[in-house]
């Protein structure tokens, strides 16, 4: 973490940003954003040659649109109005003309929660875990085993649950995950930086390869052939009506209202995980647990020393992370309705890591904001320029002054296929110029707010004795 | 007596680094563990505390042993350490580096974290306020907010000293905490560890080489020398000690010093 200098500032330049800073202004700079970014998405021409393109520039601007606004010096319910009007209205309803958003929307909700999980582990506690795809296949596994009408010993034995049980094996895939997040602590407790992270990528893959491998003599996860047809949580009545409601008062009809409707619960579903997620991330951030967690990433040693039961809490780092992973995992399988071993591989472990590096370890927003970038990039930008290609390549665009006819780009250098190298350039431009992360940690000023309880304390300070609690037998 | 360290061994390897140690520490008095580089002090506290395990030996603290207890257990029992070389919670603020210092009086329930209970509300509000007493005793009353690694070195030391007297210890060890200052720096540490004990009623044990904070503060010295305790007595007794006069300055001050022969 880098403490931030502000540059050397010339007077106008000074005075422009002090005048920036005042609410009216700033307020109408952000609203402004909001409205321009929610019309450059509605008036999209799907049909326009250069659609893909506009595409690129106008959806990204309304997914930061909330942590923008949430940056803003605005007024708190104001801000909170506008951030859920955008995420519980705005949304849901361009959704409806053009399920890739909801989609997209979805893909980002879902790896913000993995995220905010693999942060607890990494950004708060310190511990560099390259294996925690895993946890995520933990709960995905949980759901489609019970679900799946693959033939495994579960669809044999008549033991699948119904599509209700969705809820419940939420619930479930938290303890499970957790447990397992315990299980792997345990061995590597004493171990640290590097040590740790090889130890936990093993681990990653022991359990992407028992996916692949528990097919035989049991056959528990139908193996490299993965499972199907996975139970997904039933569609209520009125995300249909609603769907069917939005398209009318639009004066469209949807060819199938269904499926946008089950896009747009599974939408909600995302969103009000990643909303549990978040809550319990920045409850737990600003508790003791969260600063004996600071503490451990700071100076173990000092820390231990401190009287921070260091076992303790590295398992409950792990716990924590892994059951979020876990819950996220069962809403990931319900939404593929398919897995296998090869959805949950390194990469995506690192693509993670990624999400917290660029986002700023530590900090909740910062992640989030990982988590939209670095998805949007992979799904959403890249794609989109390919689609523009193929787009240009079809109607044999020549770029003009240069003479280059679109036709003769090499599809080895198609865009969507740059993935990893802009990652690793990214990755690469972030520790040279932002190493904390686009948006870094802050630390919670809260003196001023010990001493309004007690202004008149003498200057010495009255130190109370604290009585000693009864050892609780950890 | 409330510290008593009986016949304790320590050895990396081959190198015995504490052999054959006792001390007793008499409950509110401020004492010092003094000793050339090498002595074995640092070793002795890093016993005490639990950070190394002795081969031999006893710790008894308040009538407990505190043999085979981790750290976190020792600081519960009541043992608070500062470190030699500076080692505060760098990226934190003032403030959360002190509010870290309580941790083993806290009850840490994920449950009543996740649900804020009114028990949770208290507790935090209650670490708040003893964090922002403890900073106002250590004379950093106001500065709580900042990143602590943006402090001066004295006040990273202050810091030191008010995150283990969060904890509430009845014994607080101090490896060299005036080491790095100037004399002006080092007479306002000695009044503060002096108020530590006043004012707060906690036994104060200082390993320390600056020998005018020693002889001013202390009222107990033990000097260790290749692991062994060499004397011990007041500060008169041991300024006149042949056996620490040598260890410090070499057989043939001694020598040149004839006539002066104390006993410990």
């Amino acid at each position: 973490m880098t403490t931030q200098t502000a540059a050397p500032q010339t007077g106008a330049w000074a005075t422009f940003k002090a005048w920036l800073a005042r609410p009216a202004i700033a307020g109408a700079i952000v609203v402004g954003y909001v409205i321009l970014s929610i019309g450059l998405v509605v008036t999209l021409n799907r049909g326009s040659l250069w659609y893909p393109l506009a595409n690129i520039c106008a959806f990204p601007l309304l997914v930061i649109a909330p942590i923008v606004v949430l940056g803003s010096p605005l007024p708190g319910r104001l801000k909170l109005s506008i951030i859920l009007g955008l995420i519980i209205v705005i949304l849901p309803v361009i959704g409806v003309f053009n399920t890739s958003y909801l989609e997209l929307a979805i893909q980002i909700s879902i790896f913000a929660g993995l995220a905010l999980g693999l942060n607890v582990v990494i950004g708060f506690a310190g511990l560099l875990d390259l294996g925690y795809i895993a946890f995520f296949a933990v709960g995905a596994y949980l759901w489609a085993m019970f679900t799946s009408p693959a033939e495994t010993i579960f669809q044999i034995n008549g033991w699948l649950v119904p599509d209700w049980a969705f809820f419940i094996f939420i619930l479930l895939a938290v303890g499970a995950a957790g447990l397992v997040g315990i299980l792997l602590g345990l061995p590597v407790l004493r171990l640290r930086g590097d040590y740790l992270a090889i130890v936990t990528l093993g681990f990653g893959e022991m359990i992407r390869i028992l996916a692949r491998n528990a097919d035989q003599p049991i056959n528990l996860t139908n193996g490299a052939q993965g499972l199907h047809n996975i139970g997904r949580p039933p569609l209520p009545g009125f995300a249909v009506d609603f769907t069917n409601g939005v398209a009318g008062a639009f004066g469209i009809t949807l060819n199938n209202p269904d499926t946008v409707a089950r896009q747009l619960m599974f939408y909600f579903l995302s969103i009000g995980l990643l909303f549990i997620v978040i809550l319990v991330a920045r409850r737990l951030e600003n508790s003791a647990i969260g600063r004996a967690w600071t503490a451990i990433r700071e100076d173990e040693t000092a820390a231990i020393a401190m009287g921070v039961p260091l076992v303790r809490m590295k398992l409950l780092a792990f716990a924590t992370g892994a059951s979020f992973a876990g819950a996220i995992g069962v809403l990931y399988a319900a939404k593929q309705t398919f897995i296998d071993p090869s959805s949950f591989v390194l990469i995506q472990s690192i693509t993670i890591l990624a999400m917290v590096i660029v986002g700023g370890m530590g900090g909740i927003r910062g992640v989030i904001l990982g988590a939209m970038v670095i998805t949007l990039l992979d799904l959403h930008i890249l794609a989109n320029l390919s689609l523009q290609l193929n787009a240009l390549r079809n109607i044999d665009f020549v770029i003009p002054i240069l003479n280059f006819h679109i036709r003769d780009w090499p599809s080895q250098l198609e865009p969507s296929k740059y993935q990893p190298f802009v990652f690793g350039l990214i990755l690469v431009l972030m520790m040279i110029f932002r190493p904390a992360g686009l948006l870094p940690e802050p630390r919670r000023k809260m003196e001023l707010l010990a001493e309004k309880i007690d202004p008149t304390a003498p200057i010495t300070g009255e130190v109370k004795a604290v009585p000693t609690r009864a050892p609780s037998g950890d | 007596m409330l510290l008593n360290v009986q016949n304790l061994v320590k050895s990396f390897g081959g190198i015995a680094a504490v052999r054959d140690i006792s001390v007793g520490i008499e409950d509110g008095s401020i004492s010092s563990i003094i000793g050339p580089n090498g002595a074995g002090k640092t070793t002795l506290f890093n016993l005490l505390t639990g950070i190394y395990k002795p081969d031999k030996g006893a710790i008894t603290f308040d009538g407990q042993s505190l043999l085979g207890l981790r750290p976190d257990q020792v600081n519960k029992a009541g043992v608070a350490r500062t470190f030699q070389t500076i080692r505060l919670f760098a990226g934190m603020t003032v403030l959360e580096n002190v509010m870290v210092g309580t941790h083993s009086r806290l009850e840490l329930s994920l449950w009543k974290t996740l649900f804020r209970t009114p028990s949770f509300r208290k507790q935090e509000q209650f670490v708040r306020e003893r964090a922002s007493d403890l900073l106002r005793f250590v004379g950093l009353g106001g500065r709580g907010d900042e990143i602590s690694r943006n402090l001066p070195y004295g006040d990273q030391r202050r810091i030191e000293i008010a995150r283990a007297l969060a904890s509430s210890p009845k014994l607080i060890l101090l490896d060299e905490p005036t080491a790095g200052m100037n004399p002006n720096e080092s007479d306002a540490a000695t009044a503060l560890f002096r108020r530590v004990r006043d004012e707060l009623g906690i036994t104060v044990v200082l390993i320390e080489h600056d020998m005018r904070v020693v002889m001013e503060i202390s009222e107990h010295i033990t000097v260790l020398d290749y692991g062994q305790k060499i004397a011990e007595g007041s500060p008169a007794e041991i300024r006149s000690n042949t056996r620490v006069i040598e260890a410090y300055l070499g057989r043939r001050a001694v020598e040149t010093k004839e006539g002066t022969h104390g006993t410990a």
